[in-house]
């Protein structure tokens, strides 16, 4: 028998594995692929380093007024020193501990949704939904329990956008509900009622429902009855957001199958029940992604506000970049809103995405 | 039927099958009363639908007028004749402070059209390069284009066009220190400055040739794909079309003299005259229009390339097709399915959105009619509801076109 030697393995040729192998794969395969790479190299030169540097490296951090500033690179010392006026606006510095309070109930109300299986789950959801607004409500306006009152118009920063989104979801959620239901009645009124209603207020820019509500909602109530500036922007907010999310819901409601109505009918159940017992449960699991999608887009919207004189997030540093105690601060401001905006909308898209594919198990049609 | 009958039917039809039961032991059957009667039902919710609604319009239009009297606001649209006494900074038509109020409505409207049809363009195509650029299998290219799609988006319109003007547009050295290119160009922060085309009479002919080469590159199309068809035959028809199109009206051009000149925008003292000038605003509600927007349209497109099942390219390959004709005759077709129906709502989006004008005074027709022209004369219900009836007509046209458009492209089933 051949003496067999064992030999040691060879390394697979690098042309195959290895981080040669995968640039040439990804980023040389062609002479297209490596023109477009360079391309690439040249925008990320172009583009990243000098924002990078202006960031970063010769951003200044500390100090607290604008000596600190060198003018090189970002002054964050601006953003740092009006940080309070970002978050609460004009609210009294004294009542500062009850807005606290209430971001980190927000905050400890939503780490279990974001978990699989969190324990109290379900229970967190509804008081999430019925329990904390009232909470929140009480703290915020203050005026029983011995609580210093504090008016709307005090109300800013990401507190007063906080506010009209969570609002604007919370209260636009069940009156989609019933628009999208509406919609698909068999009642003909209804159903030309709810329809009108849905697609008038999607063809129209939020910004005039706003305008309405500041300028038109006086003239239309008896005398008397008068609105804060605050409440009327909601009722707008609400009534546009409410059409919007009744279409997302109508699509769960369309993606429901016949049999399911029609089980719930043999088995006697009346019109409502059959609903909030078998079809609404199922409709709304399918397009949680898409009211996720709604509130995502209804965030956004709330920088509209300030059209109106709302001392939203993106107003107060609007507002803050003309101090002429501090040199050219507008791009470190913006930077700042548009990075707060973008932590909130990113994270909650990539909750969305991550709850379509967990959710992408039952049936669909 | 209505839907509250659905249980309510079940019911009634149980009780028909007992009360036979029962006639059968001698009960006299009876029909439900009136109150489970599915259709009395209905009717009844429908008609209190309808009084609560008329009620409210009635109580709404009664307070609106008394409130209105009570301000000493004349109802009524003739305030549009009125002289509106406000200049507007930017507008397509003739117009200063002698013009009536009926006229800063044509402004705004012709302003928030010009806006929004650049956006749709502009944004279309660059949504369209960054969808693909994010398909691309070079690594380098699809993650920058990931980087852009989450940035764009995930920041409030709003304060990206603000961001634009203020940060941006408005630091921008002034006149004196233009940027600018050759003598041409400039930009600073009056926004940029561009030579102005003046046609001469003769012009009219090469828009004529246009015209006409247009007409027949369409009919060579046609007798192209026929003779296709029929032959077997095929026939350049891209390049004799780019031939026609640019060709002939170029050989007008020159033959008739060149009956175009520019006129360059010079520095004064303090400013630019001549030539013609973007206004900052315009070129940030634009710009931050277009770069939000796309980033919009870049996910839909490549959602829609991803549609596109993998077998359909392999099946078109096997047929022999080279890689450009897969895609224009197999691949994007399909796509185009799925693309049309989001790329429509995005569409309405942008022209709705570019009512964020007011934000920065590019005097759109929010800002300049429902913004301007109702704070001076305080006609609050007629003038928002001619603007959301402009609005509402915009998104009914487009929505109408795409669908149109949709139809054409949709799939024909057997």
């Amino acid at each position: 028998m051949a003496d067999i030697k064992n030999s040691a393995d060879l390394s697979p040729p690098s042309e195959i594995i290895g981080p040669l192998a995968w640039l040439r794969s990804n980023l040389f395969s062609s002479p297209l692929n490596s023109i477009s790479t360079l391309i690439g190299l040249y925008i990320v030169y172009a583009l990243f380093i000098p924002v990078i540097d202006w960031a970063f490296v010769s951003a200044d951090w500390l100090g607290n007024n604008k000596d600190a500033c060198s003018l090189k690179g970002a002054c964050w010392v601006f953003v740092i020193q009006r940080l309070d006026f970002f978050i609460y606006g004009f609210y009294p510095d004294a009542e500062y501990w009850r807005v606290n309070i209430i971001f980190v109930l927000l905050a400890l109300l939503i780490m279990p949704q974001m978990v699989e299986k969190a324990p109290y789950k379900r229970f967190s959801g509804w008081f999430f939904l019925t329990g904390f607004p009232i909470i929140a409500g009480v703290l915020l306006l203050g005026g029983i329990l011995g609580l210093e009152p504090v008016s709307t118009d005090k109300w800013g920063g990401l507190l007063l956008t906080l506010v009209i989104s969570f609002v604007g979801i919370i209260a636009a959620l069940p009156l989609g509900v019933l628009l999208a239901l509406g919609r698909r009645s068999k009642m003909p009124a209804i159903r030309i009622i709810c329809t009108a209603f849905i697609e008038l207020w999607r063809g129209v820019p939020l910004i005039s429902v706003l305008f309405m509500a500041s300028v038109m909602l006086p003239l239309f109530l008896p005398d008397g009855a008068n609105f804060n500036k605050l409440l009327r922007a909601l009722i707008g907010i609400v009534m546009f957001q409410s059409a919007y999310m009744a279409e997302v819901i109508r699509g769960g409601l369309q993606a429901i199958p016949k049999g399911q109505y029609e089980a719930a009918a043999s088995l006697g159940l009346g019109y409502w029940k059959s609903m909030s017992l078998i079809i609404l449960p199922q409709a709304l699991k399918l397009v949680i992604p898409g009211i996720v999608n709604t509130f995502i887009a209804l965030f956004k919207d709330t920088t509209l506000v300030l059209i109106i004189g709302l001392f939203d997030l993106l107003q107060t540093v609007n507002s803050a970049i003309v101090d002429p105690n501090w040199p050219q601060v507008s791009t470190e401001g913006f930077v700042f809103a548009g990075f707060v905006f973008w932590i909130f909308c990113f994270s909650m898209s990539r909750y969305s995405i991550a709850l379509e594919r967990k959710l992408d198990t039952g049936h669909k049609r | 039927m209505s839907q509250p009958g659905v249980g309510i039917l079940i019911n009634f039809n149980l009780g028909i099958n007992l009360s036979e039961d029962f006639a059968s032991r001698g009960v006299p059957a009876s029909k439900p009363p009136p109150w489970n009667d599915p259709f009395i039902r209905s009717m009844f919710f429908q008609v209190i639908a309808v009084l609560l609604l008329g009620y409210c319009f009635y109580s709404i239009f009664d307070n609106t007028l008394t409130n209105m009297e009570k301000r000493g606001i004349t109802t009524g649209f003739s305030f549009l004749s009125e002289e509106a006494g406000f200049g507007i900074l930017m507008s397509l038509i003739e117009y200063d402070e002698t013009y009536s109020y009926g006229r800063t409505f044509f402004v705004g409207l012709l302003n928030t059209a010009v806006v929004a049809a650049c956006g749709i363009i502009l944004a279309t195509s660059i949504g369209f390069i960054i969808g693909i650029a994010r398909l691309s299998n070079n690594w380098l290219i699809a993650k920058l284009a990931t980087i852009y799609i989450e940035i764009f988006r995930n920041i409030p319109l709003l304060l990206q066009i603000i961001f634009w003007q203020i940060a941006v547009l408005q630091t921008l050295p002034g006149p004196r220190q233009s940027l600018r290119i050759g003598d041409a160009f400039f930009l600073n922060n009056r926004g940029v400055f561009l030579p102005d085309p003046k046609f001469g009479k003769e012009f009219i002919f090469v828009i004529s040739a246009f015209l006409i080469s247009l007409i027949s590159a369409y009919i060579f199309k046609i007798w192209a794909k026929r003779t296709q068809e029929k032959t077997g035959r095929q026939y350049p028809v891209v390049y004799v079309s780019l031939g026609l199109i640019i060709g002939l009206p170029t050989i007008i051009f020159f033959l008739v003299g060149m009956p175009l000149t520019w006129e360059y925008a010079k520095l004064e003292r303090f400013s630019f005259s001549g030539g013609a000038n973007i206004i900052p605003e315009f070129i940030s509600l634009l710009w931050a229009l277009t770069m939000y927007t796309a980033a919009f349209i870049a996910e839909i497109v490549r959602s829609g390339i991803l549609a596109v099942d993998h077998g359909q390219t392999e099946a078109a390959r096997s047929l022999g097709l080279r890689n450009s004709l897969t895609l224009r005759l197999v691949v994007i077709p399909q796509a185009l399915r799925v693309i049309i129906p989001p790329l429509t709502s995005q569409y309405l989006n942008l022209t709705k959105n570019s009512s964020l004008a007011t934000a920065i005074g590019y005097p759109d027709l929010v800002s300049v009619f429902m913004g301007t022209t109702l704070n001076q004369t305080g006609q609050a219900v007629e003038i928002v509801a001619m603007t959301m009836a402009v609005y509402l007509t915009f998104s009914l046209v487009i929505s109408m076109f795409m669908n149109w458009y949709n139809k054409r492209v949709s799939l024909v089933e057997r």
